[in-house]
């Protein structure tokens, strides 16, 4: 682990994609007190300064409404990880369990559960979301709910390839000849072998989460108003371009960042612990 | 039976059995929903009378796999239900918006293979070096960002800054549009011989094909690069290097072919994600096609309209799978030429 932290930093590239992330980590969990306008997160009007270009002190300019742009994207950074995090927490232990059984147990079980998998995998990620979310309220929840219904069949295809492979190895034999259950032999032996994979997906995961979400909330089904969100923001100004310019430049920018510093660290990841597929 | 022609019929049986999943899905997320699509779409001023109507010419007060029923007897016949929100066949709207967002992820998948791939083969080839670094950190740049972040971007930069195409639509509203036959606008224009129509849909179509590509031209360079350093490494590439073969020829000839294969899956895949992406771009460009419409019936819960947009999008996404699989069959000569015929 600390081995590995070495290696990312000492790697120039790998290290701006650990300074973008600490920086995009950092500002949505102190974003109270980074934020120059906290208040501006929820729905405050100021007709007095509203659609400025960047000045001082609303570096990012302000909205059709008033609000400190630079404030509402750091708000809006902390509910895109808050989702990436949920999406991720309920959609690794579904996909892996899945994999796991299907790729171990074989049969039957493979048959069903790897068919349900490629079911999901082939209606496209977005499309399938959308659906969810539309049929759905759109809420917080709900996005958290589409997300994850489109991202778990990833996980699930990953460790069940893992799985097939590894279920071949001398331990899982060993493990078998002594008696172990199978229950033992698929999260105590098989899984530790693919955690590697799990984590540098998972680290990359996090860019698409924001990414995804983003794009449904720029179609108008994600996160509602006034919630702030960088695509329900790109979204509105992409009607006030190219004159207010600042409505979706900064948001653009600020998904832009999130990803690629994600992407950076992941794909490092994928590099040292070896995990290409 | 050739073993390509076998391979084509066990991916074509498997996509079926995929797409009844498919339908099953979407059709069961459909109907458990919590409110009444009935009221919803006849909105607050309807009566209850017409509401129990509409219901039961919806067959909502049957059992959910009674409704499946009906939904596919009637698939079978070519119907995918009246949309509640145009009031037209649902089958007929979708005729009417896909072939615009079809022209677009065509256009944008040339843009993906032709710039994408040719990128990752001087990564390769030039791997450690300024130009492999620069390849790899614009790759990663265009896979990091959604496609209407790069849509808004490509507008700003390429429409407004610099005014060389224009800011949205198919077609400049001057032109009379060429007679619908296919319902691509740049196939019909050349059906009809008719130049300018043709160049202005030219002119229209890049800024978005290119944003929706962007994405792609990343993934494919990527992979292309990754699977082309690992054949360097082999020690046939060695023995054309030892044998004098120029470095061009090496990198097109010898390690380009063989990382083509795994390369062309993923690309496949990307492609196919292109459709749901295009939404994305669409709703930027003012793009005629699907986007306007799946997102309004989605937004008004019209149930028929979205199993059907669904579904054939879903059967698009398969069929595009199921040519990159024969593609591969093709190129591969192990396939090709093999008994067995599996991959």
């Amino acid at each position: 682990m600390k081995r590995t932290f070495v290696i990312l930093a000492s790697n120039p590239m790998s290290l701006f994609g650990l300074i973008l992330v600490g920086v995009v980590v950092f500002s949505a969990v102190f974003a109270d007190f980074i934020a120059p306008f906290p208040e501006h997160r929820g729905a405050v009007v100021d007709f007095t300064n509203f659609n400025q270009p960047p000045h001082w002190p609303n570096i990012f300019g302000t909205d059709l409404v008033g609000r400190d742009l630079f404030s509402r994207i750091l708000y809006a950074y902390r509910i895109s990880l808050m989702l990436g995090v949920v999406v991720l927490a309920i959609a690794v232990p579904i996909g892996v369990t899945v994999g796991l059984a299907a790729g171990y147990l074989g049969g039957w079980v493979d048959f069903i559960l790897m068919r349900l998998t490629d079911v999901f995998l082939s209606i496209p990620p977005l499309v399938l979301a959308m659906a969810i979310m539309g049929l759905l309220e759109p809420t917080l929840t709900n996005g958290m709910l589409a997300v994850t219904a489109m991202w778990w069949p990833w996980y699930a295809r990953l460790v069940y390839n893992v799985t097939r492979s590894e279920a071949q190895e001398g331990y899982v034999l060993a493990a078998q000849i002594i008696g172990a259950s199978r229950l033992h032999i698929m999260f105590m032996e098989i899984l530790p072998n693919c955690v590697p994979s799990i984590v540098t997906k998972m680290t990359l995961d996090l860019g698409f989460v924001i990414l995804i979400a983003s794009s449904l909330s720029f179609l108008g089904l994600g996160v509602q108003a006034p919630t702030p969100d960088l695509g329900s923001m790109v979204a509105e100004g992409g009607n006030y371009l190219p004159d207010s310019w600042w409505l979706t430049v900064f948001p653009s920018l600020a998904i832009l960042i999130a990803v690629f510093g994600f992407n950076l660290v992941g794909d490092a990841l994928r590099q040292v612990l070896g995990s290409d597929q | 039976m050739s073993p390509v022609v076998r391979l084509l019929a066990k991916r074509l049986s498997i996509s079926v059995i995929v797409l009844i999943g498919v339908s099953m899905l979407i059709f069961t997320i459909a109907r458990v929903i919590p409110g009444d699509p009935a009221r919803i779409a006849l909105g607050p001023n309807a009566t209850a009378e017409q509401v129990e109507q509409l219901r039961q010419r919806l067959h909502l007060e049957d059992p959910i796999w009674v409704q499946y029923g009906y939904f596919v007897r009637n698939l079978a016949h070519g119907d995918l239900g009246v949309s509640l929100y145009t009031n037209r066949p649902v089958l007929t709207d979708i005729a009417q918006f896909l072939p615009a967002t079809l022209e677009l992820v065509i256009v944008a998948g040339i843009f993906m293979v032709c710039l994408g791939m040719p990128l990752g083969i001087l990564s390769a080839r030039y791997r450690g070096r300024m130009a492999d670094n620069l390849i790899r950190v614009v790759s990663l740049l265009g896979v990091s960002a959604p496609s209407f972040v790069w849509a808004v971007i490509l507008m700003l930069l390429f429409a407004f800054f610099l005014p060389l195409f224009p800011i949205a639509g198919q077609i400049s509203d001057t032109i009379p549009p060429p007679h619908r036959v296919t319902g691509f606008l740049l196939v019909d224009s050349l059906i009809d011989g008719n130049f300018k129509a043709f160049f202005s849909a030219l002119h229209h179509i890049i800024l978005p094909a290119f944003a929706l590509a962007l994405s792609g031209i990343g993934q494919a360079a990527r992979l292309t690069r990754a699977n082309m350093v690992e054949t360097y490494d082999k020690p046939y590439i060695e023995m054309a290097e030892s044998y004098g073969f120029a470095p061009r020829r090496i990198a097109n000839k010898f390690a380009f072919r063989p990382s083509l294969i795994p390369s062309l899956t993923i690309i496949g895949l990307d492609f196919a994600a292109m459709l749901g992406n295009a939404f994305l771009v669409e709703a930027v460009f003012a793009w005629p096609g699907l986007s306007r419409y799946g997102v309004q019936v989605i937004l008004r819960k019209d149930l028929n309209a979205i199993v059907g947009t669904v579904l054939v999008i879903s059967a698009m996404f398969l069929i595009v799978n199921i040519i990159v699989d024969l593609l591969i069959a093709y190129i591969n000569p192990r396939i090709r030429l093999a008994n067995g015929g599996r991959t």
